[in-house]
């Protein structure tokens, strides 16, 4: 843990030597989400609810979303350019190392530009928790926390497939972002609005819906199973297939050295 | 002590030809050929020991270095190390040897070299008055002051491989290993890397072992030499057992004032035009110097060449030797 932080402390320092390209990237960062924000709130001008689900509701969602995938993608950004570190040989340097190979992929790279999205995730859930309407009782607060785990740890699984996938092809991945970028894209609102297929597969293969959907339904009042609250824990679970397909990965790569 | 024996490797690589039908057929159906990284390689390194690997590129030894160091598995073969295989101990064969890639940089670019070695320091669990005192040696010896405040960014290639080598020796490894090390660095910085992998190796007791096409890198820090061509060990031996398998006929080029050289004995013409010959000698009857002083005595010398010395050239001419 001790390690972490002084790669940690070494990753800041080194984005912190070009200040100004830090700043711009993280401001950038911010408009970014900012605009889907904006396209969010001109949608709900005209249309006030989508599938029963009003503005406040719809922000919630997305800025948990938004919040667990750039805390994903600020501490295992490493996963996220994981195909540069086959190309570079940086995967040989870690290999040469004598730590732990996740570990080491983690703190290859943090980016911590993206905190200017977290920013604007937690601006949006500072108008949206007031606004929903919900009143936020300690389990529905221990609620929101899990989302944010639960969200976080999908995303965290989603990169490490990825990176395991693209031991063994570099150029058929991008299909992967359909579930990491795209997921972002669409979390805006809950999944359920793009039917009842999409919602099933995102519920029993790509966990994305346990974190997102289902506990919203408790928090909004539409549900009170309090074990939905529990769902995003699917998360963590996620993140041991996803863990095996990198391992074989890694094995097929000690064997080829490609 | 490094101990391999019959290690064999082979890569499967794509194949395809140029041109979009090819690509997009390829997409389908691809078809492999298969590529004998290494073929049957056996060889031991005592501890202590300075080794230095040479062969063409191609030729298997950045593939040898990988399985030493534990990267990449070979299909067949066995592999110790200190008593351990690499491929599956990895972290604590690792911690044990140093590596040096010399086209690749092991520190943090935006950060002050002190600050990597710092990282490193906690990587390999090194205490610190050990460290302290490793640090404070390897400074000295490379001449690293000024260096260690500077982001490696800003060093330049000689200065920049000078760190690269004191970041893998932190950890004190006892054995190590260089992949072309020298590359692209000017003669003094050749010289000062040459000098301190020697102090390393004599005073350390550090088994070295490094790959290169320079010759004068063998000739200052080895004393055994391991040949590789094709996958294959050639030759493993001294020094002067490389040299005395030169083949024994040279090419020299001569530049000289004049218009045609007269026939000189020994030597026999392969080519004379516009003040330039092309001679052949074999060195079993004549020597190069004598070879010289004969065609001085006839033309007057402006320029002269001699073919044949090169590693590279060497390894051609035992292909030839071993038909492959």
């Amino acid at each position: 843990m001790k390690l972490y932080g002084k790669y940690l402390a070494m990753l800041l320092k080194s984005q912190l030597t070009y200040k100004a390209s830090f700043v711009m990237t993280a401001v950038g960062q911010f408009f970014v989400s900012f605009t889907a924000f904006l396209g969010v709130f001109f949608l709900f001008s005209r249309f006030h609810e989508v599938e029963g689900f009003i503005f406040a509701e719809v922000l919630l969602c997305f800025s948990i979303i938004l919040a667990a995938f750039s805390l994903a993608e600020c501490f295992a950004r490493g996963f996220d350019v994981f195909p540069r570190l086959i190309r570079t040989g940086d995967l040989d340097r870690i290999l040469l190392r004598p730590r732990n190979v996740v570990f080491q992929v983690l703190t290859s790279n943090m980016d911590f530009t993206r905190l200017g999205r977290l920013l604007q995730a937690g601006l949006m859930l500072a108008y949206a928790l007031p606004v929903s309407g919900i009143v936020w009782t300690a389990d529905k607060l221990f609620g929101l926390g899990m989302m944010l785990l639960g969200g976080t740890a999908t995303f965290i699984a989603l990169f490490i497939l990825y990176a395991g996938i693209s031991f063994f092809t570099i150029d058929g991945i991008e299909f992967m972002n359909i579930f990491t970028d795209g997921a972002r894209e669409f979390g805006k609102y809950p999944f359920s609005i793009y039917g009842e297929g999409v919602l099933k597969l995102l519920t029993y293969v790509i966990p994305l819906a346990l974190f997102q959907y289902y506990p919203l339904l408790y928090l909004i009042g539409r549900s009170d199973d309090i074990r939905l609250l529990f769902l995003p824990l699917a998360g963590f679970v996620f993140l041991l297939p996803c863990y095996a397909v990198f391992r074989l990965g890694l094995r097929k790569y000690k064997s080829t050295g490609s | 002590m490094i101990e391999l024996k019959n290690v064999c490797k082979h890569y499967k690589v794509a194949k395809r030809s140029s041109g979009l039908s090819e690509a997009v057929k390829s997409l389908f159906r691809r078809e492999y050929t298969s590529i004998q990284a290494l073929d049957n390689i056996s060889f031991t390194v005592r501890d202590g020991e300075a080794v230095g690997y040479i062969g063409p590129n191609g030729a298997g030894k950045s593939s040898t270095i990988k399985i030493m160091s534990g990267i990449l598995t070979p299909d067949s073969g066995t592999c110790f190390i200190n008593g351990r295989v690499p491929w599956r101990d990895r972290t604590a064969h690792v911690q044990e040897i140093g590596v040096v890639f010399g086209q690749r940089s092991q520190l943090w670019w935006d950060v002050p070299v002190a600050d990597s070695f710092d990282l490193l320091r906690d990587i390999y669990r090194v205490d610190g008055s050990a460290y302290r005192r490793t640090l404070g040696r390897l400074t000295e010896l490379l001449d690293l002051g000024e260096l260690l405040r500077t982001p490696a960014r800003q060093l330049s290639l000689g200065q920049r491989m000078r760190c690269e080598i004191a970041a893998s020796l932190l950890h004190e490894p006892k054995i190590l290993f260089l992949d072309e090390p020298t590359i692209g660095l000017d003669a003094v910085s050749k010289a000062a890397v040459r000098s301190f992998i020697r102090a390393v190796n004599k005073e350390q007791g550090t088994t070295v072992l490094l790959t290169t096409h320079d010759m004068q890198d063998i000739e200052a820090l080895t004393e055994r030499i391991l040949l590789i061509g094709k996958g294959r060990i050639l030759l493993d031996g001294t020094l002067d057992e490389l040299k005395r398998r030169r083949p024994s006929q040279r090419k020299l080029t001569v530049a000289y004032n004049g218009d045609k050289l007269p026939a000189i004995e020994g030597l026999s013409i392969l080519k004379d035009e516009h003040s330039r010959a092309e001679l052949l000698l074999d060195t079993e009857l004549l020597s190069v110097s004598e070879a010289i002083a004969r065609i001085s005595a006839q033309a007057e010398i402006k320029d002269v060449s001699v073919a044949g010395e090169s590693v590279e050239e060497l390894v051609v001419s035992l292909y030839r030797e071993y038909r492959i």
